[in-house]
Protein backbone atom coordinates (compact mmCIF):
# COMPACT_ATOMS: atom_id res chain seq x y z
CA UNK A 1 0.00 0.00 0.00
CA UNK A 2 1.18 3.46 -0.54
CA UNK A 3 -1.49 5.13 1.73
CA UNK A 4 -0.45 8.93 0.12
CA UNK A 5 -0.58 7.66 -3.73
CA UNK A 6 -3.86 5.45 -2.85
CA UNK A 7 -2.26 2.90 -4.45
CA UNK A 8 -4.17 0.91 -1.69
CA UNK A 9 -4.23 -2.53 -3.46
CA UNK A 10 -0.65 -4.63 -3.58
CA UNK A 11 -1.96 -7.60 -5.74
CA UNK A 12 -4.95 -9.41 -6.91
CA UNK A 13 -4.45 -12.72 -5.65
CA UNK A 14 -7.45 -14.10 -7.44
CA UNK A 15 -10.58 -13.26 -9.75
CA UNK A 16 -13.03 -15.85 -9.94
CA UNK A 17 -15.73 -14.40 -12.59
CA UNK A 18 -18.38 -17.30 -11.89
CA UNK A 19 -19.00 -16.10 -8.19
CA UNK A 20 -18.18 -12.44 -9.51
CA UNK A 21 -15.81 -11.99 -6.66
CA UNK A 22 -12.11 -10.63 -6.31
CA UNK A 23 -9.34 -11.06 -3.57
CA UNK A 24 -6.14 -9.45 -3.13
CA UNK A 25 -3.55 -8.79 -0.52
CA UNK A 26 -1.99 -5.33 0.95
CA UNK A 27 0.43 -4.17 3.55
CA UNK A 28 -0.03 -1.43 5.32
CA UNK A 29 3.05 0.23 5.05
CA UNK A 30 5.68 0.89 8.06
CA UNK A 31 5.88 4.41 7.71
CA UNK A 32 3.77 6.95 6.08
CA UNK A 33 2.66 11.29 6.06
CA UNK A 34 -0.99 9.61 6.81
CA UNK A 35 0.30 8.75 10.36
CA UNK A 36 1.84 12.00 11.05
CA UNK A 37 -1.82 13.08 12.04
CA UNK A 38 -3.98 10.33 12.23
CA UNK A 39 -2.85 9.91 15.09
CA UNK A 40 0.91 11.83 16.50
CA UNK A 41 2.49 8.52 18.27
CA UNK A 42 -0.66 6.65 17.82
CA UNK A 43 -0.70 5.54 13.54
CA UNK A 44 -3.66 3.76 12.63
CA UNK A 45 -4.94 3.50 8.94
CA UNK A 46 -8.27 6.13 8.86
CA UNK A 47 -11.38 4.25 8.45
CA UNK A 48 -11.79 6.51 5.10
CA UNK A 49 -8.70 4.88 3.73
CA UNK A 50 -9.82 0.98 4.77
CA UNK A 51 -13.17 2.25 2.69
CA UNK A 52 -10.79 3.30 -0.19
CA UNK A 53 -9.25 0.44 -0.33
CA UNK A 54 -12.76 -1.97 -0.34
CA UNK A 55 -13.75 0.21 -3.23
CA UNK A 56 -10.73 -0.03 -5.07
CA UNK A 57 -11.00 -4.10 -4.60
CA UNK A 58 -14.17 -3.51 -5.98
CA UNK A 59 -13.73 -1.19 -8.92
CA UNK A 60 -10.88 -3.80 -10.16
CA UNK A 61 -13.93 -6.68 -9.65
CA UNK A 62 -15.85 -4.52 -11.59
CA UNK A 63 -12.66 -3.89 -14.33
CA UNK A 64 -11.95 -7.53 -14.41
CA UNK A 65 -15.46 -8.89 -14.97
CA UNK A 66 -16.15 -6.21 -17.77
CA UNK A 67 -12.29 -6.79 -19.74
CA UNK A 68 -11.35 -3.02 -18.33
CA UNK A 69 -14.32 -1.98 -21.03
CA UNK A 70 -15.55 0.96 -18.79
CA UNK A 71 -14.98 2.68 -15.55
CA UNK A 72 -16.64 2.38 -12.52
CA UNK A 73 -16.73 5.43 -9.95
CA UNK A 74 -17.75 5.36 -6.40
CA UNK A 75 -21.35 6.88 -5.98
CA UNK A 76 -22.55 5.23 -2.25
CA UNK A 77 -21.35 3.13 0.23
CA UNK A 78 -23.39 1.39 2.68
CA UNK A 79 -23.80 -0.20 5.68
CA UNK A 80 -20.00 0.50 6.75
CA UNK A 81 -18.42 -1.04 9.71
CA UNK A 82 -15.26 -0.79 11.16
CA UNK A 83 -14.22 -3.55 13.68
CA UNK A 84 -10.94 -3.10 14.62
CA UNK A 85 -8.09 -0.76 14.40
CA UNK A 86 -5.28 -1.24 11.37
CA UNK A 87 -1.52 -0.32 12.49
CA UNK A 88 1.54 -0.02 10.24
CA UNK A 89 2.83 -3.38 9.18
CA UNK A 90 -0.97 -5.15 9.40
CA UNK A 91 -1.18 -7.75 6.34
CA UNK A 92 -4.61 -7.43 4.74
CA UNK A 93 -6.66 -9.39 3.05
CA UNK A 94 -9.95 -7.69 0.46
CA UNK A 95 -12.44 -9.30 -0.83
CA UNK A 96 -14.80 -8.14 -2.69
CA UNK A 97 -18.51 -9.80 -4.55
CA UNK A 98 -20.56 -8.44 -7.32
CA UNK A 99 -24.30 -8.27 -5.46
CA UNK A 100 -25.84 -6.79 -8.45
CA UNK A 101 -24.71 -4.97 -12.01
CA UNK A 102 -27.77 -2.95 -13.26
CA UNK A 103 -27.78 -0.55 -16.40
CA UNK A 104 -25.13 1.47 -15.75
CA UNK A 105 -24.20 1.17 -12.09
CA UNK A 106 -23.09 -2.43 -9.76
CA UNK A 107 -23.11 -2.95 -6.18
CA UNK A 108 -20.71 -4.69 -4.04
CA UNK A 109 -19.82 -6.46 -1.07
CA UNK A 110 -16.57 -5.54 0.37
CA UNK A 111 -14.55 -6.90 3.14
CA UNK A 112 -11.23 -6.74 4.75
CA UNK A 113 -9.78 -9.32 6.95
CA UNK A 114 -6.27 -9.83 9.22
CA UNK A 115 -5.28 -13.07 10.52
CA UNK A 116 -9.20 -14.47 9.86
CA UNK A 117 -10.30 -11.39 11.76
CA UNK A 118 -12.96 -8.65 10.10
CA UNK A 119 -11.65 -5.13 10.06
CA UNK A 120 -14.43 -3.88 8.05
CA UNK A 121 -16.83 -3.95 5.68
CA UNK A 122 -19.36 -2.53 3.55
CA UNK A 123 -21.95 -2.33 0.78
CA UNK A 124 -20.77 -0.08 -2.33
CA UNK A 125 -21.83 1.46 -5.26
CA UNK A 126 -20.27 2.21 -8.31
CA UNK A 127 -21.65 4.39 -11.18
CA UNK A 128 -20.30 2.35 -14.57
CA UNK A 129 -19.85 5.08 -17.22
CA UNK A 130 -17.18 4.94 -20.51
CA UNK A 131 -13.61 5.54 -20.02
CA UNK A 132 -12.72 9.24 -19.70
CA UNK A 133 -9.83 10.33 -22.09
CA UNK A 134 -6.78 8.50 -21.85
CA UNK A 135 -7.41 6.77 -18.36
CA UNK A 136 -7.87 3.32 -20.09
CA UNK A 137 -4.41 3.41 -20.62
CA UNK A 138 -3.83 4.35 -16.79
CA UNK A 139 -6.19 1.81 -15.48
CA UNK A 140 -4.77 -1.25 -17.53
CA UNK A 141 -1.36 -0.06 -15.98
CA UNK A 142 -2.17 -0.45 -12.77
CA UNK A 143 -4.28 -3.92 -13.62
CA UNK A 144 -0.98 -5.15 -15.04
CA UNK A 145 0.85 -3.91 -11.32
CA UNK A 146 -1.28 -5.44 -9.03
CA UNK A 147 -1.83 -8.68 -11.30
CA UNK A 148 -5.44 -8.29 -12.61
CA UNK A 149 -4.40 -8.77 -16.03
CA UNK A 150 -2.71 -11.76 -15.90
CA UNK A 151 -6.01 -13.18 -13.99
CA UNK A 152 -7.82 -11.83 -16.88
CA UNK A 153 -5.96 -12.70 -19.92
CA UNK B 1 -53.46 3.20 -7.84
CA UNK B 2 -51.63 -0.06 -8.82
CA UNK B 3 -49.16 -2.31 -6.10
CA UNK B 4 -46.52 -1.85 -8.86
CA UNK B 5 -46.86 2.41 -8.19
CA UNK B 6 -47.59 2.10 -4.44
CA UNK B 7 -44.01 0.15 -4.35
CA UNK B 8 -42.57 2.98 -6.53
CA UNK B 9 -43.56 5.61 -4.63
CA UNK B 10 -42.31 4.37 -1.15
CA UNK B 11 -39.22 2.91 -2.83
CA UNK B 12 -38.64 7.16 -4.80
CA UNK B 13 -40.10 9.02 -0.72
CA UNK B 14 -37.45 6.65 1.00
CA UNK B 15 -34.53 6.79 -1.24
CA UNK B 16 -34.73 10.36 -1.96
CA UNK B 17 -36.51 11.85 0.99
CA UNK B 18 -39.68 12.98 -0.49
CA UNK B 19 -42.80 13.03 1.28
CA UNK B 20 -45.12 10.02 -0.04
CA UNK B 21 -47.96 12.54 -0.70
CA UNK B 22 -46.17 15.02 -3.15
CA UNK B 23 -45.83 11.91 -5.42
CA UNK B 24 -48.04 10.69 -7.74
CA UNK B 25 -48.61 8.58 -11.12
CA UNK B 26 -48.65 12.35 -12.92
CA UNK B 27 -44.90 13.19 -11.04
CA UNK B 28 -42.13 13.62 -13.59
CA UNK B 29 -38.88 12.26 -11.44
CA UNK B 30 -36.64 14.78 -12.50
CA UNK B 31 -38.76 18.06 -13.35
CA UNK B 32 -41.52 17.44 -10.39
CA UNK B 33 -39.59 15.99 -7.66
CA UNK B 34 -35.82 16.95 -8.19
CA UNK B 35 -34.26 13.59 -8.75
CA UNK B 36 -31.04 13.72 -10.01
CA UNK B 37 -29.05 10.94 -12.06
CA UNK B 38 -27.28 9.63 -9.20
CA UNK B 39 -30.13 9.30 -6.94
CA UNK B 40 -32.19 7.80 -9.66
CA UNK B 41 -29.46 5.15 -10.26
CA UNK B 42 -30.51 4.42 -5.91
CA UNK B 43 -34.15 4.56 -7.29
CA UNK B 44 -33.34 1.91 -10.13
CA UNK B 45 -31.05 -0.58 -7.59
CA UNK B 46 -34.11 -0.54 -5.06
CA UNK B 47 -36.72 -1.23 -7.87
CA UNK B 48 -34.14 -3.87 -9.35
CA UNK B 49 -34.00 -5.67 -6.22
CA UNK B 50 -37.93 -5.27 -5.13
CA UNK B 51 -39.20 -6.35 -9.10
CA UNK B 52 -36.33 -8.47 -10.15
CA UNK B 53 -35.86 -7.10 -12.68
CA UNK B 54 -32.81 -4.57 -14.94
CA UNK B 55 -34.20 -1.40 -15.86
CA UNK B 56 -32.71 -0.31 -18.78
CA UNK B 57 -31.45 2.99 -17.79
CA UNK B 58 -28.55 3.19 -20.46
CA UNK B 59 -30.97 2.57 -23.47
CA UNK B 60 -33.58 4.94 -22.07
CA UNK B 61 -30.75 7.45 -21.54
CA UNK B 62 -29.49 7.12 -24.40
CA UNK B 63 -32.88 7.09 -26.41
CA UNK B 64 -33.92 10.69 -24.73
CA UNK B 65 -30.34 12.11 -25.20
CA UNK B 66 -30.31 11.39 -29.32
CA UNK B 67 -33.84 12.78 -29.10
CA UNK B 68 -35.16 9.68 -30.09
CA UNK B 69 -37.89 9.25 -27.17
CA UNK B 70 -39.31 12.42 -24.95
CA UNK B 71 -38.00 12.20 -21.06
CA UNK B 72 -41.36 12.00 -20.19
CA UNK B 73 -41.84 8.34 -21.72
CA UNK B 74 -40.11 7.13 -18.82
CA UNK B 75 -39.13 9.52 -15.75
CA UNK B 76 -43.24 10.51 -15.87
CA UNK B 77 -44.12 7.52 -12.80
CA UNK B 78 -46.95 6.42 -14.61
CA UNK B 79 -45.22 5.73 -17.64
CA UNK B 80 -42.18 3.52 -15.61
CA UNK B 81 -44.74 1.81 -13.56
CA UNK B 82 -46.23 0.53 -17.13
CA UNK B 83 -42.14 -0.30 -18.19
CA UNK B 84 -41.85 -2.17 -14.77
CA UNK B 85 -45.08 -4.09 -15.31
CA UNK B 86 -44.03 -4.98 -19.00
CA UNK B 87 -40.64 -5.97 -17.81
CA UNK B 88 -41.81 -8.22 -15.22
CA UNK B 89 -44.76 -9.74 -17.71
CA UNK B 90 -41.70 -10.35 -19.47
CA UNK B 91 -39.52 -12.05 -17.24
CA UNK B 92 -42.46 -14.02 -16.53
CA UNK B 93 -43.02 -15.14 -19.62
Amino acid sequence: MRLEYFEMIDQVTSLDRDAKRIEARSTVPMESPVFEGHFPGHPLVPGVLLTETMAQASGYLVLGLTDFSHMPFLMGVDKARFRTFVPPGTVLTVTATLEHEGSGYAVTKAKIMTEGKPVCDAELRFRIMPFPDGMDSLMRAQGKRIGLLGETA
Amino acid sequence: MSSTFKTVAGIISETADIPREQITPESHAIDDLGIDSLAFLDIAFAIDKAFGIKLPLEQWTQEVNEGKAPAEEYFVLKNLVARIDALVAAKQA
